[in-house]
């Protein structure tokens, strides 16, 4: 057990630390929520920094035009970016932790070549076209059909929950190839681009008032058979390549983002008197037992990834950190509202947007009642049922 | 960083095990728990030879010159077994009273407004000062004197025997290094919750695959395999909490490891209880003993109210 960093991970540290304190001052201000164009040019103008100072698809391999860093630089790397307020991963998250890492994984030299350095350099924007009405935790129960008509498949159906549509080059889409076979063995990968004719983008408003995500209707979309990663009918497995990565190391900026909220709560306690009250007071302290925990959590899901010599996270470990956090985010935000008081009605108030989006944690990305399926099936071995 | 096991560690937590179901192991368990036996002094000697006490003292000093890491990695073993006595306190007490190292002398623990656990049998007594972290300090004072006004308690746990105790003046001599008993009596204390909230989660996982209800496995129900999800998950928090502590001895995470791992403990012990039905609420089946250790564990060294206020301060 040694959470002592070694001289290149300081080193690392360090050079990392120097480059975001010289850039960092000089970057634009941050466009509004609503402003999509505007959040998409912010967001792809940092990755071409990234890209530019070397730190670009950090933990990705070489070979797929990656650094092929260590689990523990990439954890450096998220840490000293989170704590240095830097931008967030933002529009580049599908391409940079699902689609890309999918490519680098499972796609052809050809795919790779086109695809991939777009997405490090920010150039290009990916979605994600996974989730649809019809199916959400029982995703393998997708109906988006894909018939094969010369070196095209023709697409329709619809897909939900896809954030950034709106502003996407591609998305990276699973289809049903073969309405015959079991579930999981019908699916295919495709990558679809996303102003294709019979594409139509709706927004959708989430209780935050914002639009996050949209819903996104396909009506003979045609896509060429050369834009299909992995073998027709073998997109299920595709694609928990890159769910494992989602549960990976997804959430470490925001374990760090959650621990100076905190810090944050406590002295807006003590300015208003309300640290004077020892149930909001203990609150907050075993909310700080947490974030610590959950800190040590990843550093412990770290190293053993490091130890694998692999470059994710496994998918497991990853439901039991999910599982904690996405509570305790939740927890974190309704202490608050504590602190906040009467302002806590107040939208305008710093953490009142934040307790109303941290509602999705437990939701996206594989709901809570999920987690715990993968983590009594898969760690605990209980039999699978109803 | 290599936040993980190292072989060695592996090793001494295989070796702990090995010799715990060797000595300890469930038929001798629960015949210990029949003859109401206490403390068994000739497995205390046994286990001061493998350098269960020990550990920590340097070689120099006849120890094994290992880290809180290691003892860590030991009291969860001892949290596992339910092996009952004061083992915490005389493995802190193997420097500085004579005896301990060797499991000679029992050393029993008097936090002032506590019950004292194992009063009876002790050949010593530490008696924690006030406070928390490096102010903290810690006595040994004559065991008979303070006996001798105590009376005993019917405890809730059939293990370990309870006397309540007046407040001792502190006659005694004082500690050298006194101040980091408390903190690591906290630790080594959340290590046996750990190594408890891990033993119930697979006492829970064994049954909920065996017993068969509606003509399935319990365990292939949601409702119940999602309450033996939810223990992984408080173990394995916990689990990162205590190593992690023991890595850096730092008091703020220290108390963090204790919240969460009485938590651990005392939540997994209940939906254990839970998962195993009506067999669950008999004395015949383990999980009650587990629990029962878990809450008196729960209110020594560090309270949860007192923890979450170390941890509040820590807060800017």
């Amino acid at each position: 057990m040694d959470l002592a960093y070694t001289e290149e991970e300081r080193e690392f540290r360090a050079r990392l630390r120097e480059w975001l304190g010289g850039v960092l001052p000089g970057l634009p201000p941050k466009p509004r929520p609503d402003d999509w164009p505007g959040r998409r040019a912010y967001d792809t103008a940092w990755q071409r920094m990234l890209h530019d100072a070397g730190y670009a698809g950090l933990h990705w391999p070489v070979d797929a035009g990656g650094r092929g860093a260590t689990p523990t630089q990439h954890l450096i790397f998220l840490e000293e970016t989170e704590k240095a307020g830097a931008p967030y991963v933002g529009a580049n998250f599908v391409g940079l932790l699902h689609a890309g890492p999918t490519i680098a994984a499972e796609g052809t030299a050809e795919q790779r070549a086109r695809w991939l350095p777009p997405v490090l350099r920010g150039d290009e924007i990916w979605c994600q076209g996974f989730s649809e009405p019809d199916a959400g935790s029982d995703l393998a129960a997708l109906r988006t059909r894909a018939v094969r008509d010369g070196d095209h498949y023709v697409v329709s159906g619809s897909k939900i929950w896809t954030s950034h549509a709106e502003v996407a080059d591609w998305c990276e889409l699973l289809v049903r190839t073969d309405p015959a076979a079991p579930k999981h063995r019908g699916i295919t990968w495709l990558a679809m681009e996303m102003d294709a004719p019979g594409v139509t983008v709706r927004p959708l408003r989430t209780l935050a008032g914002s639009t996050e995500f949209a819903e996104m209707f396909l009506d003979e979309v045609r896509v060429p058979l050369s834009h299909r990663v992995g073998a027709e009918n073998d997109g299920w497995r595709v694609t928990m390549v890159t769910l494992s990565f989602e549960r990976g190391t997804a959430f470490v900026g925001e374990v760090v983002a959650c621990r100076r909220t905190l810090d944050e709560l406590a002295a807006e306690a003590r300015r208003s008197g309300r640290w004077d009250d020892p149930v909001l007071r203990r609150r907050l302290g075993r909310l700080n037992a947490e974030f610590r925990a959950l800190w040590r959590l990843t550093q412990w899901n770290v190293s053993e990834a490091q130890r694998a010599g692999g470059g994710g996270v496994p998918g497991t470990g990853g439901s039991v950190f999910k599982l904690r956090y996405s509570h305790a985010r939740q927890e974190l935000y309704e202490a608050a509202a504590e602190v906040l008081g009467a302002d806590s009605a107040d939208l305008d108030r710093e953490w009142v947007l934040d307790r109303l989006s941290s509602l999705s944690y437990t939701i996206a990305a594989g709901t809570s009642q999920i987690q715990r399926n993968i983590v009594a099936e898969r760690m605990l071995g209980l039999p699978k049922g109803r | 960083m290599d936040f993980q096991l190292s072989d060695d560690q592996r090793a001494l937590r295989a070796g702990v095990r090995e010799l715990l179901a060797g000595r300890f192991g469930r038929d001798r368990m629960r015949a210990a728990l029949d003859d109401g036996t206490g403390v068994d002094r000739a497995l205390w000697r046994e286990l001061g030879e493998a350098g269960f006490f020990a550990l920590r003292l340097p070689e120099a000093e006849g120890g094994v010159g290992l880290g809180l890491p290691e003892s860590v990695l030991l009291f969860e073993e001892v949290g596992r077994s339910l092996l009952p006595g004061p083992l915490i306190a005389t493995h802190l007490a193997a420097g500085p009273v004579k005896g301990a190292a060797q499991g000679g002398t029992v050393v029993a623990v008097l936090d002032p407004g506590q019950p004292v656990a194992h009063l009876g049998e002790a050949d010593a007594l530490l008696v924690l000062g006030p406070g928390y972290g490096p102010r903290a300090s810690a006595a040994s004072v004559d065991v008979t004197r303070v006996r001798g006004d105590a009376t005993p308690v019917r405890s809730i746990d059939p293990f370990t025997p309870l006397w309540r105790a007046g407040d001792p003046e502190e006659t005694g001599e004082r500690l050298p290094g006194g101040g980091r008993l408390r903190d690591e009596g906290a630790l080594l204390t959340a290590a046996e919750q750990l190594g408890s909230a891990a033993r119930t989660t697979e006492m829970a996982v064994q049954h909920a695959g065996e017993r068969e209800q509606f003509g399935s496995p319990i365990g292939s129900f949601q409702a119940v395999k999602h309450l033996c999800a939810g223990m992984l998950v408080r173990a394995e928090l916990a689990r990162c909490a205590v190593y992690a502590a023991a890595v850096t001895a730092d008091p703020v995470e220290i108390a963090g490891a204790k919240l969460l791992a009485d938590d651990a403990a005392v939540r997994n012990a209940r939906d254990c209880l839970q998962v195993h039905g009506g067999m669950g609420f008999t004395w015949e089946a383990d999980v009650h003993l587990h629990l029962k250790r878990a809450w008196l564990r729960s209110g020594q060294w560090l309270t949860a109210a007192a923890a979450e206020e170390v941890l509040a301060g820590d807060l800017c």
